[in-house]
């Protein structure tokens, strides 16, 4: 720790930080731009300047940037000394020499942090009287807009798409002040994470299109603290509503998960809420198929009418839905009758990856934990595409090599050119093995591709080398076998190596093998070692823990007539399972009752159908693949602005349905009576309870405001429907209220925050104010509560034995290509699939073949196939790939079961290829391998 | 082309270590003649009777300032370079990236006599344990890269570069880059990032570049003059390198002296470091006819402007620096009284402006707006309050608010014309709109 004197007060910080660091962690404004929290300093834009002077005698002094000025011990410093002052100002004056002014027209106004820091220095005058500098903008694709006249020149975008996330398409153009930011010619940029750019660039350069598209100012937003529900890395958002719209996705900072950055599918993945075919009110179906729309107490009516009619009800529970829904659902049903509403195999995985989160010996890290490891070992995943967050924790953990060999030259981490200079192109160790290319093969010291029965073999041979006592391999290879030494090698070497696997492949055996891996590492006494296992959907983690049965279960007892009535909670069982067999399910059953929010082909089964709320129009509990128990908060109340919306919680239609069934009165429920249920009955979810009773919190005895204090409009936002102004919605369920009465502060510490605002801070830059110092945690916590074990949390070192089960090594088939799964960021999530912005960014499926296959075959890229796979054909572009090993091939996830519905699932599928224009050539199947 | 003004018979070995073997026909000095001529003699005395240690006390003792313009000791620049036996060895760079406003002197050396500066970079190499060198050569010296391509291809096949140097066991080699055309290149940072192939930005210090420079490795970037000046100290020691300027300075050595501007004949001399203003002016002959000198700068567009009375200083770091000024590259601009110093300063402002890289905001943003008052006042359109906003604009991009040397460099200038000719620049803004200049230049495309 460093004593600082700034303008008269003493201060203490921490000696390794910088003068801006510190003194914004200390809650004193300095203005800045190039400087981020998560990017360092660079000492480009010369905003931060402050007066440095030699000791307490010096009233002279000089200035210095304060992002570049290590803190001493005993310094002396002024922010408000008048040279410092005037130069601030001036610095301000220059970037507004061609800035347009155009903050009226510029969407960026309102959360701007150029807007904030203008006023923060005072200038409010221009001298300059010539003519602007104007640039021409580009097209850069369906997420972002790119207005390049408004640029102050801070570099933010290149230095996080580029040096951050690894980006390519993003330069700096010319010199001057004509440096210009964009990619060589117009178009989509490449970057699964360019999304942030929006929140990075400090000012209207580059902004949300999908905002654009239906845009509202930031203060005429209505926030809440919400969870990504489009993968399983849990990062907490904050969507914000106008007029029953979510508008846009703002990231919502937690210092443990996702800091300042979010992924495009979950940033622009929002539009299924917006679908105008949602299902708004409840419908009956009849025999003829016709539909009726019914009131709220008809529907629950005519449902438990058919339910009570039935003679064994069963329920189908949804990963993508809360624990609160499914556990209400299995309230409902009775244990013995739930299912998860996932297919076996995936299930036996996710039951299987809890028992290794549990037991095996390792912490699960989490986002902020995984960029601390110095040694990676990725075994099937591609994380930028299965879990996008995930993979740019891991590209910080390699690049924070930099920062170890900077503090070992006495430079330090947050001085990032000169980290970027002495690092060059080294990098912590990261092994990625998985059949095809990835994008993190670029910062990776190993990229092997093999099939997905080769995989586990490499993991449990990296195990064996780890621990002798764990299982050997036979027959692996000379290359392979001097990968898995140098991978056992480097996991030894580390302080905090990390294994991760997960689901994308379908395979037990990589799970097991990346099992074995984490009880080596515990016996080898690695107890900062952790292991990250995938999950496909945003609550695969709570179903999993929530338990029940699989929806191959499920089926069957309804195809065998073992029951005969079933509710479906948010799960379009069609994505899961072949068409044939769930039809042949809901064919005998009697009493169909679905609960969802959009018109999937389950919905449309529905003799009774009850419209559920997205995660914006209700509230819960996701677990998260770190194990965290997230609560969302719902954004809006669907039926202010829109009367004749039916739109519920689904946990509220169940209980509803439920004490209809049971010829109840329908008694109110709030969310916290749930989460304390589900804390009560599932003994893992029991620090669930520390949470409840929630809807009771509040600061200086005020709710939490969900609008911003400055919102607009609602005396008049309703005036079509009619001139009396209703009473706001009453959020009985949580401490918010649909209102911007109530406490929107940061000076009191609270975990949850529907949006960042401090005065003179209405950018994302505003978190500054919430957290223990910048860049760090939030002042009260971050949001969530771990299930799992944490790193440090005592852990007993590799628990369980191994497992022996070596999968024999892959032989190609002569005729037949072993099929596997290739996740898809753009697409492989059912509901953001639903979402137009993403449909633009999908590719189209093409079956992926090895270049050596195609050769072989003589295939050509593009050529059309037609892939033979479980009594389906599918006909399919080919896209040759420079990975894949002989005797693979890949379909894109998720969009293939767009286009035919669910495929068997199952750890081996083999498929056929035949040409399209198979005149030409007899029977490609002849060709051996 | 470059031309050296005194004759063959003038230049002598021992007074004139840079320039003694020039040919008044001015062709390039070929291998087998630097040979004959003591060619490479420092080398093999390097090889014989130096280590890398001693070499640098050698050249840090003789006191060689850095002829880029800065004045840096040479010696111990290459003395905070990271080496020893567990450190990889790196690069010795040459700047030779000459593009100061007024500056021909590099120039000179490389198209005549190429191999003086090929030794002094082996020589440089070995002092800093270097594995490479790097000739960053401003692209459009394309005669200076023909003669050095040749003399590089001669000193090879003759054992001087390549693996195991003259029998030594040691391995060097140099490589020529051609630069893209940018100022900011001469900025050593700048030029190490250019020459990675990434965007001309400085770098930020620390690290400095003998600690973590090209690709990371130890890098020592000196100017060509500079390192031509090396083999004359290994020659004869540093001694006799002090003893070369005399009582003039107490810098060392000798020092390529220049001017341009209207005096009768422009050019370059090989001059004891210290010889006054006047002096090479008189050796230039004077003004042209009818003209007086009204200002001069020293060395350099980013050096200060100075009056007729500083002729008489003598030309070192140390006393120009006095004068709030720097001596610069030691090249002289004279500016004639006929000479509007508006447009003078306007067009050096342009240059600065255009080659400005952009990263920072004072010379980014700063400089373009002062190349606009500077237009403005030059066609009588200036307003009241322009000049004072100039001066906090010279200010404001002084050093230590900038991210480099940049746009101080040309805030020298700026400052220093207004500070002496204050009365042309409010000419500009009591005049009556387009009155014409004296002796107009064109304006540039800022």
């Amino acid at each position: 720790m460093a004593t600082i004197h700034v303008d008269g007060n003493d201060y203490e910080v921490e000696d390794s930080d910088n003068l801006l660091h510190a003194c914004l962690s200390l809650g004193l404004d300095i203005p800045y731009f190039c400087w981020h929290p998560a990017m360092g300093s660079v000492g480009a834009c010369r905003q931060c300047a402050v007066k440095q002077y030699k000791d307490a005698d010096d009233d002279r002094g000089m200035l210095v940037m304060s992002c570049m000025a290590p803190v001493k011990d005993d310094a002396y410093i002024s922010i408000d000394d008048e040279e410092a002052k005037t130069f601030r100002q001036t610095v301000i004056e220059w970037l507004m020499v061609n800035h347009p002014h155009d903050c009226p027209v510029c969407e960026e106004g309102g959360h701007c942090h150029l807007q904030d820091m203008t006023v923060m220095t005072g200038h409010d005058r221009r001298r300059y009287r010539f003519r602007k500098r104007t640039h021409r903008n580009q097209n850069l694709g369906p997420f972002i807009a790119h207005e390049m006249n408004r640029c102050i020149t801070c570099y933010r975008c290149t230095r996080f798409y580029q040096d951050y996330a690894g980006g390519e398409d993003l330069g700096a153009f010319g010199a001057h002040d004509n440096v210009y930011f964009g990619r060589v010619t117009d178009g989509t940029l490449e970057s699964e994470f360019s999304g942030n750019l929006t929140e990075v660039c400090p000012t209207g350069v580059f902004t949300d299109q999908t905002h654009s598209d239906h845009y509202t100012r930031k203060w005429d937003l209505q926030f809440a603290p919400s969870v990504c529900h489009q993968c399983a890395s849990g990062c907490n958002i904050s969507p914000g509503e106008r007029y029953g719209d979510i508008r846009r996705i703002e990231n919502r900072y937690n210092g443990d998960v996702n800091g300042y950055f979010l992924c495009d599918r979950g940033r622009f993945g929002y539009g299924y809420v917006n679908r105008k075919d949602r299902p708004t009110r409840p419908e009956s179906r009849d025999e003829m198929g016709i539909i009726s729309p019914l009131e709220v107490d008809e529907a629950l009516d005519r449902a438990a009418d058919t339910l009570r009619a039935a003679r064994r009800v069963i329920g189908i529970g949804s990963p993508r839905a809360s624990l609160e829904s499914n556990h209400r659902l299995r309230q409902m049903v009775g244990d013995a009758n739930f299912s998860t509403g996932i297919e076996a195999g995936e299930l036996a995985r996710i039951q299987r990856m809890e028992a290794l989160n549990r037991e095996a010996g390792l912490a699960t890290p989490s986002l902020r934990e995984i960029e601390q490891c110095d040694a990676i070992l990725v075994l099937g995943e591609d994380l930028i595409q299965s879990a996008a967050r995930v993979a740019l924790s891991v590209r910080q953990a390699v690049r924070s090599k930099g920062a170890e060999l900077g503090e070992a030259r006495g430079i330090p981490e947050w001085n990032a050119e000169a980290v970027k200079t002495i690092a060059q192109d080294a990098g912590h160790p990261l092994f990625v093995v998985t059949p095809d290319v990835t994008k993190l093969d670029g910062i990776a010291t190993y990229a092997g591709r093999l099939a997905p029965d080769d995989i586990a073999r490499l993991g449990f041979a990296v195990a064996h080398a780890l621990d002798s006592t764990a299982p050997a391999v036979d027959g692996l290879d000379a290359a392979t076998s001097q990968w898995v030494e140098r991978i056992a090698d480097a996991l030894l070497a580390a302080k905090k190596p990390l294994v991760i696997a997960g689901e994308s492949l379908g395979s037990m055996a990589i799970l097991e093998a990346a099992g074995n891996i984490a009880r080596a590492l515990g016996r080898r006494q690695r107890p900062d070692a952790g292991l990250t296992l995938v999950r496909r959907e945003a609550n695969s983690v709570g179903l999993g823990l929530l338990g029940g049965e699989s929806l191959d279960w499920a089926l069957a007892q309804l195809a065998t007539g073992d029951a005969d009535g079933v509710v479906i909670l948010e799960n379009d069982l069609y994505t899961r399972l072949p068409a044939s067999r769930v039809d042949d399910a809901l064919d005998r059953a009697t009493a169909v009752v679905v609960v969802d929010h959009q018109r999937t082909p389950t919905w449309e089964r529905a003799g009774v159908a009850l419209p559920a709320g997205t995660f914006a129009e209700s509230d819960g509990t996701l677990v998260s693949l770190e194990g965290r128990a997230q609560r969302f908060y719902q954004v809006f109340d669907p039926s202010y602005l829109r009367p004749d919306t039916r739109i519920r919680e689904s946990w509220r239609w169940l209980h509803a349905l439920h004490a209809t069934l049971d010829r109840q009165p329908v008694e109110t429920i709030l969310l916290d009576d749930l989460t304390q249920a589900v804390a009560e009955e599932v003994p893992i979810f029991a620090p669930l309870h520390q949470n409840t009773p929630e809807a009771m919190f509040r600061i200086h005895g005020l709710k939490l405001a969900r609008e911003p204090h400055r919102y607009s409009g609602r005396t008049a936002m309703r005036a079509d429907l009619n001139v009396n102004e209703p009473r706001a919605p009453v959020d009985l369920d949580t401490p918010f209220a649909f209102s911007m009465e109530g406490y929107a502060g940061y000076q009191e510490p609270r975990r949850e925050v529907a949006f960042a605002w401090a005065p003179g801070w209405n950018s994302p830059q505003a978190w500054n104010k919430f957290q223990d110092e910048v860049g760090g945690h939030l002042r009260a916590g971050d949001p969530g509560k771990r299930l799992f074990l944490a790193p440090n949390a005592g852990i007993t070192a590799g628990g369980g034995d191994y497992c022996t089960e070596i999968p024999a090594a892959f032989t190609p088939r002569h005729g037949e290509w072993q099929v596997i799964d290739l996740p898809q960021l753009f697409g492989g999530d059912e509901m953001s699939r639903r979402a137009e912005p993403i449909r633009e960014r999908m590719a189209t499926p093409q079956v992926a073949l090895s270049e050596a296959d195609a050769a072989r075959l003589g295939i050509v890229a593009g050529e059309t196939v037609s892939v033979a796979l479980d009594g389906a054909s599918l006909t399919l572009p080919v896209r040759l790939s420079a990975g894949l090993p002989q005797g693979v091939i890949g379909l894109p996830s998720g969009t293939i079961q767009e286009i035919t519905g669910a495929l068997t699932p199952g750890v081996t599928r083999w498929g056929r290829l035949t040409p399209e224009a198979s005149g030409r050539r007899a029977s490609v199947e002849e060709g051996r391998p | 082309m470059s031309r050296i003004l005194q004759s063959a018979s003038e230049r002598r070995a021992e007074t004139h270590p840079l320039t003694w073997r020039l040919h008044d026909d001015q062709s390039p000095v070929q291998l087998e003649e630097y040979r004959r001529t003591q060619g490479y003699d420092a080398v093999t005395k390097m090889l014989e009777q130096y280590t890398y240690e001693t070499l640098t006390e050698e050249v840090k003792s003789a006191n060689l300032r850095g002829r880029g313009g800065a004045g840096f000791s040479a010696g111990f620049k290459w003395s905070l370079t990271m080496k020893g036996e567990d450190v990889p060895r790196g690069y010795i760079v040459c700047n030779a990236d000459e593009m100061e406003p007024g500056t021909f002197k590099d120039r000179l050396l490389m198209e005549q006599q190429p191999h003086l500066l090929i030794e002094g970079m082996i020589i440089a190499g070995f002092a800093n344990r270097s594995k490479q060198g790097y000739i960053f050569l401003r692209g459009e010296y394309h005669r200076a890269a023909a003669a050095i391509q040749r003399a590089l291809a001669d000193a090879r096949a003759d054992g001087w570069l390549g693996a195991d140097v003259r029998g030594s066991g040691w391995d060097f080699d140099i490589a020529l880059h051609t630069g893209a055309g940018r100022y900011i290149c001469g900025e050593e940072t700048a030029l190490i990032n250019s020459l990675e192939g990434k965007r001309a930005n400085p770098r930020a210090k620390p690290p400095f570049p003998g600690q973590s420079g090209a690709w990371g490795l130890p890098t020592v970037v000196n100017n060509v003059e500079t390192l031509c000046n090396v083999p004359g100290i290994v020659n004869h020691g540093a001694d006799w390198f002090q003893a070369l300027s005399g009582d003039l300075s107490s810098d060392g050595g000798t020092k390529l002296y220049g001017v341009s501007g209207k005096v009768r004949n422009p050019g370059l001399w090989e001059l004891p470091m210290g010889t006054t203003g006047n002096r090479i002016i008189e050796l230039a002959g004077g003004m042209r006819d009818g003209l007086s000198l009204k200002s001069w700068l020293p060395g350099g567009g980013s050096t200060g402007f100075l009056l007729p009375e500083h002729l008489e200083l003598a030309l070192d770091f140390d006393t120009i620096g006095k004068t709030g000024s720097r001596m610069g590259t030691g090249l002289l601009t004279v500016v004639a009284d006929n000479q509007s110093m508006v447009s003078l300063t306007r067009n050096l402002e342009e240059f600065f402006a255009r080659e400005s890289c952009g990263w920072c905001t004072p010379c980014r943003d700063g400089l373009p707006w002062s190349v606009k008052l500077l237009r403005a006042l030059e066609a009588g359109e200036g307003e009241s309050g322009d000049i004072e906003l100039l001066e906090q604009m010279a200010r404001d991009l002084g050093p230590g608010k900038t991210f480099c040397a940049h746009a101080p460099g040309a805030a020298m200038p700026l400052a220093s014309a207004i500070h002496y000719f204050r009365d042309e620049f409010e000419r500009g803004i009591t005049q009556s709109k387009g009155e014409a200049h004296a002796d107009p230049i064109p304006v540039g495309s800022v």
